[in-house]
């Protein structure tokens, strides 16, 4: 019995191979079903999202396991497997346990510690797990996988600090303004970064948006997304006062504010603090306004920078993610050990009860005159010495078990022919 | 029974010594957390000192504030308590990091002084002495939490302004919250330096005859008011906050500190420390 993984990602495939393989979510009931039977896998899950693509199964033996995934990626997409096997990395057992605990936990990912892709999996469990196409085995790995994941988000901070550049922009102004509820927020321009940090800003309930643009019908339409106000250009620089947040992008060749009119707006405002986002190329707001007191101008770069020393923290603490994952996969080979050790318990009972019951019904045949009640005591002793002959040999097994030590088992598999291919050679 | 009594006062020098290195901890650490520890060792520590105080007290049969010793130690517990309440109104995670020093200073140079109880001359003693002595420390306490805000929010300041987004950044607290809460010091403790002053002026009448003789301390005290008067009078009328503010109240410390030690330690005075 054996865990396995393969599969491609953003690091292994470009998009256009990685597309090319992916499955839809409607298609993948059928898809499991035939993968379970092509590749001969006894439990299988399918894992597909614009960055990876990934098989996870349970096989008997991982001869030529690798291959017949090969193929049914192949035949199933209609591709060449030349086309994409350069591409794809196959993990087995403790590699495959390994790489499934990191991809949930977001180790994984491009943007390291992005949070979906821990929906992704689970998505992808809950369809495998609606088609009983995960058993025993999967089923664990899986809630083990998401248990982790979700230590490693609580546990590091692998996830706190902003990785894109609109994020950035909210968590700087938290560090000026402390809690963003009271604020207003005004846009300059339209540009798409823009409209996502005000939409950031807007999760984290600020309370008005201003928006202004060369076209108003285009401020218009944004102010109304945003249940804002819209404002016509030529008049934004008599409201600079009004708003404490002020996010810039328009496609001006020039500064469009420079330090003179924030000097006036912040005299209005009685130098309550302003946080000015400018995040046009070429520069919107003169950088000389970062000189005045009370107020904090970032430029694209700054953010970036600040993305980038974020970056460098979620690397650092994938560090200690990578640690525990590691002690995770420790204690899941265990539990699987464990398993082989139950099915060796249960074949040999059976095993010794049914040669038991050959010799009784033997016995029993000869005898003409037995009460039903003599019957049932005959069965009970012939019950009694199989329990008691293996009484010890099963604790052996247990104890050995628990130690970590799983070659009693396979002696005892061996010594009593409980393998199938053994019982062929048997007979 | 002074055994006691510096067995509890060093117990508050302990408990304030781990504030200060779990508060270094949370402050420097790059994995930001929470500064519950700093705190609560801080509230464990000002809980010791009151009963050290207390018990001084007890001793003396008077408000406990007669010499040097008693006055660090004094300070101190206030410093304490004037942190715990602001910090309940305005959390502010990390400032224990940098009250707790003052603290240990101030509670390891009390005890480093001699800590004999000094006989009160029968002229000081009246129901206003204490009042004042109260009064006036109290203001001063807040005062000083107050500048040691600003100091914090001009580190966060100058961090932000040259964009330094990393390390001590992560773990102080935000601008405004840093700048409202100086504020809010400034607002509890000017009034109350303020009747602090004058009842020492209506003791000083009692005592002396006269409610204002120009002592150094008295002139010093007088400095003091006017530059907090002043910052007061800007914040409220003229938008006066963030830098300017800042330094300001920095200025205002190093005049609080020279009237409270370097009066009595440089000039002398009526009001010297067990002088008479």
């Amino acid at each position: 019995m054996h865990i396995v993984a393969l599969g491609l990602n953003h690091q292994t495939a470009p998009v256009a191979t990685r597309e090319r393989l992916a499955f839809k979510a409607e298609e993948l009931p059928e898809v499991l079903q035939r993968l379970k039977d092509e590749a001969q896998l006894s439990e299988a899950l399918i894992l597909s999202t614009c960055n990876r693509v990934e098989l996870y199964g349970i096989c008997n033996s991982l001869e030529s396991c690798h291959e017949r995934l090969i193929k049914f990626l192949a035949d199933f997409h209609q591709i060449e497997a030349t086309d994409f096997v350069d591409n794809l990395y196959f993990h087995t057992d403790s590699d495959a346990i390994h790489h499934g605990f990191r991809v949930a936990s977001s180790l994984d990912s491009m943007v390291v510690g992005e949070p979906q892709i821990l929906g992704q999996f689970k998505d992808a469990f809950a369809i495998a797990s609606a088609e009983a196409s995960t058993g025993l085995i999967l089923n664990r790995f899986m809630h083990r996988s998401f248990f982790i994941a979700k230590e490693v988000r609580t546990q590091t901070k692998i996830a706190s600090n902003a990785v894109s550049v609109s994020f950035a922009a909210v968590e700087l102004a938290k560090k000026i303004f402390g809690d963003l509820n009271d604020m207003k927020v005004m846009l300059i321009g339209a540009g798409e970064m823009c409209e996502l940090a005000a939409r950031h800003f807007i999760n984290q309930g600020v309370e008005q948006v201003l928006v202004t643009n060369r076209t108003l019908s285009r401020a218009q339409q944004l102010a109304d997304e945003f249940s804002g106000i819209a404002l016509p250009f030529d008049i934004f620089r008599g409201h600079l006062d009004q708003v404490d947040i002020i996010l810039s992008s328009t496609g001006a060749p020039d500064f469009i504010i420079g330090p003179d009119e924030m000097a006036k707006a912040l005299k209005k405002r009685r130098n309550r603090p302003m946080f000015l986002i400018d995040i046009a190329v070429p520069r919107d707001i003169d950088p000389k306004v970062n000189e005045l007191d009370n107020i904090y101008l970032f430029d694209v770069d700054d953010l970036q920078d600040v993305v980038t020393e974020n970056l460098d923290q979620r690397r650092n603490e994938a560090k200690h993610a990578e640690e525990l994952v590691s002690r995770e996969v420790e204690k899941f080979e265990q539990w699987l050990a464990s398993l082989s050790v139950t099915p060796t318990i249960k074949q040999l009972r059976e095993q010794v009860l049914q040669i038991g019951n050959q010799e009784l019904n033997k016995t029993l045949a000869g005898f003409s005159d037995l009460s039903p009640k003599d019957e049932q005591r005959l069965k009970a002793m012939v019950n009694a010495i199989s329990n008691k002959f293996l009484h010890h040999p099963i604790n052996y097994l247990k104890v050995k078990n628990d130690n970590g030590d799983t070659m009693p088992a396979t002696t005892i598999r061996e010594i009593f022919k409980l393998d199938e291919e053994d019982k062929k050679i048997n007979s | 029974m002074t055994t006691i009594y510096l067995a509890l006062l060093s117990g508050a020098l302990g408990l304030y010594t781990l504030s200060m290195v779990t508060g270094f901890f949370h402050l420097f650490q790059p994995r930001p957390q929470k500064t519950l520890w700093c705190k609560r060792f801080i509230l464990a520590g000002a809980s010791l000192h009151l009963l050290a105080f207390l018990e001084r007290c007890f001793q003396a049969q008077t408000l406990a504030v007669t010499n040097l010793h008693e006055s660090l130690s004094f300070f101190a517990l206030l410093l304490g308590l004037a942190f715990l309440l602001i910090g309940r109104k305005i959390p502010l995670p990390t400032l224990g990091a940098f009250i707790s020093p003052l603290l240990v200073v101030f509670t390891l140079w009390a005890l480093a002084t001699t800590h004999t109880i000094s006989p009160q001359p029968p002229i000081l003693r009246s129901f206003w002495l204490p009042l004042h002595v109260l009064l006036s420390f109290a203001g001063n306490a807040f005062l000083v939490l107050g500048c040691i805000i600003s100091v914090m929010y001009l580190l966060q300041e100058h961090l932000i302004k040259k964009k330094q987004i990393k390390g001590i950044f992560r773990n102080l607290p935000a601008l405004q919250k840093l700048d409202e809460s100086s504020y809010l010091c400034l607002r509890c403790g000017f009034p109350l330096l303020t009747l602090g002053i004058i009842s020492g002026s209506v003791w000083a009448s009692f005592a002396w005859g006269s409610h204002w003789s120009w002592d150094p301390k008295e002139t010093w005290s007088l400095i003091t008011w006017l530059l907090f008067a002043a910052l007061l009078h800007g914040r409220m009328n003229s938008g006066w906050r963030g830098r300017k503010a800042s330094f300001l109240t920095i200025i205002g410390f190093a005049a609080i500190m020279f009237t409270f030690l370097g009066v009595n330690l440089m000039l002398s005075g009526l009001h010297s420390y067990a002088a008479h």
